[in-house]
């Protein structure tokens, strides 16, 4: 088994809110990332997948094709967003950093044609990180 | 489903790696320049993982303000600009090596952590610390079904 990482780049606006709490739990629970204008980060995406190198390519999976997957699913959707107003999955809940590599993980999981996805890790800054498996 | 979030630390200390039962030239051959008796300086790196499940109430696994308290209180106070052999009780009778220093402060998180997240299970799963941008040392004690990687 190899697992071969890709990684990609997307800037965002979020804020952190939950209708049911009150005006001071929210800022309580939330911080400064409460503010309903949102503010912004630079992410960094990583997706590492999991397989046999093919022997006739050398290759786990061609890269250019989960880049392509990467673009289309993820980027698109994501980049220079305000991710709770404008990509559903977060129209109902908060789009942390853990909620955003779970969502990622469902965007690409069905998709991805070669090799078994291993983990989604996403950098909101380069001091936090989320890591999911899938399990 | 099991989330893992990682949030990175720095601190600066001085250390010397000495083992009291081995003859002068024994140490100099094990801990080369790392056994200067004066000692030397490292900025260290600190990686926390914890483990849990997503609260949907708040999207989170833990609140990473209490992270960031508790990660100040147990281990950046004890460490920052101090001498780990000389000014921690840690290192009285183990050598202050970044192996003994992760597993050191694992053991310095894991209960405040476990504790303050212990509603929603919340496991500290792992603590890494850079030395130098050149190598790394991370503890990862052994849990039943957890992940190999």
């Amino acid at each position: 088994m190899i697992y071969v990482t890709r990684r990609a780049e997307f800037s965002a606006s979020h804020y952190y809110h939950n209708p049911q709490f009150t005006p001071e739990e929210n800022r309580r629970v939330f911080g400064k990332c409460n503010n309903p204008l949102g503010h912004g980060h630079n992410y960094t995406v990583e997706v590492t997948v999991g397989g046999a190198i093919n022997p006739d390519t050398g290759m786990v999976l061609d890269l250019k094709e989960l880049k392509v997957l990467l673009e289309q699913e993820v980027i698109q959707l994501m980049d220079h967003k305000f991710l709770n107003k404008e990509v559903p999955a977060f129209a109902q809940k908060n789009p942390t950093t853990e909620n955003i590599a779970v969502e990622i993980w469902n965007l690409l999981a069905p998709k991805l044609a070669h090799g078994k996805l291993h983990r989604i890790r996403v950098y909101e800054t380069p001091d936090l990180f989320a890591d999911y498996y899938g399990e | 489903m099991m989330v893992y979030v990682t949030r990175r630390y720095r601190f600066s200390a001085g250390h010397r790696l000495h083992n009291e039962a081995f003859s002068a030239e024994q140490n100099r051959l094990v801990y080369g320049k790392c056994n200067n008796p004066n000692g030397h300086g490292h900025n260290y790196l600190l990686e926390v993982t914890v483990a849990g499940a997503i609260d949907p109430a708040t999207g989170m696994v833990f609140d990473l303000t209490a992270l960031d308290g508790i990660v100040a209180e147990c281990v950046l106070e004890k460490f920052d600009h101090k001498n780990l052999n000389l000014d921690t009780e840690n290192f009285r009778t183990q050598i202050p090596t970044t192996e003994n220093l992760c597993r050191e402060i694992y053991g310095l998180l894991r209960r405040p952590l476990e504790e303050a997240g212990a509603q929603r299970g919340l496991q500290l799963d792992r603590v890494r610390l850079e030395e130098t941008s050149l190598n790394s040392f991370e503890y990862v004690p052994e849990r039943a079904g957890r992940r190999m990687m």
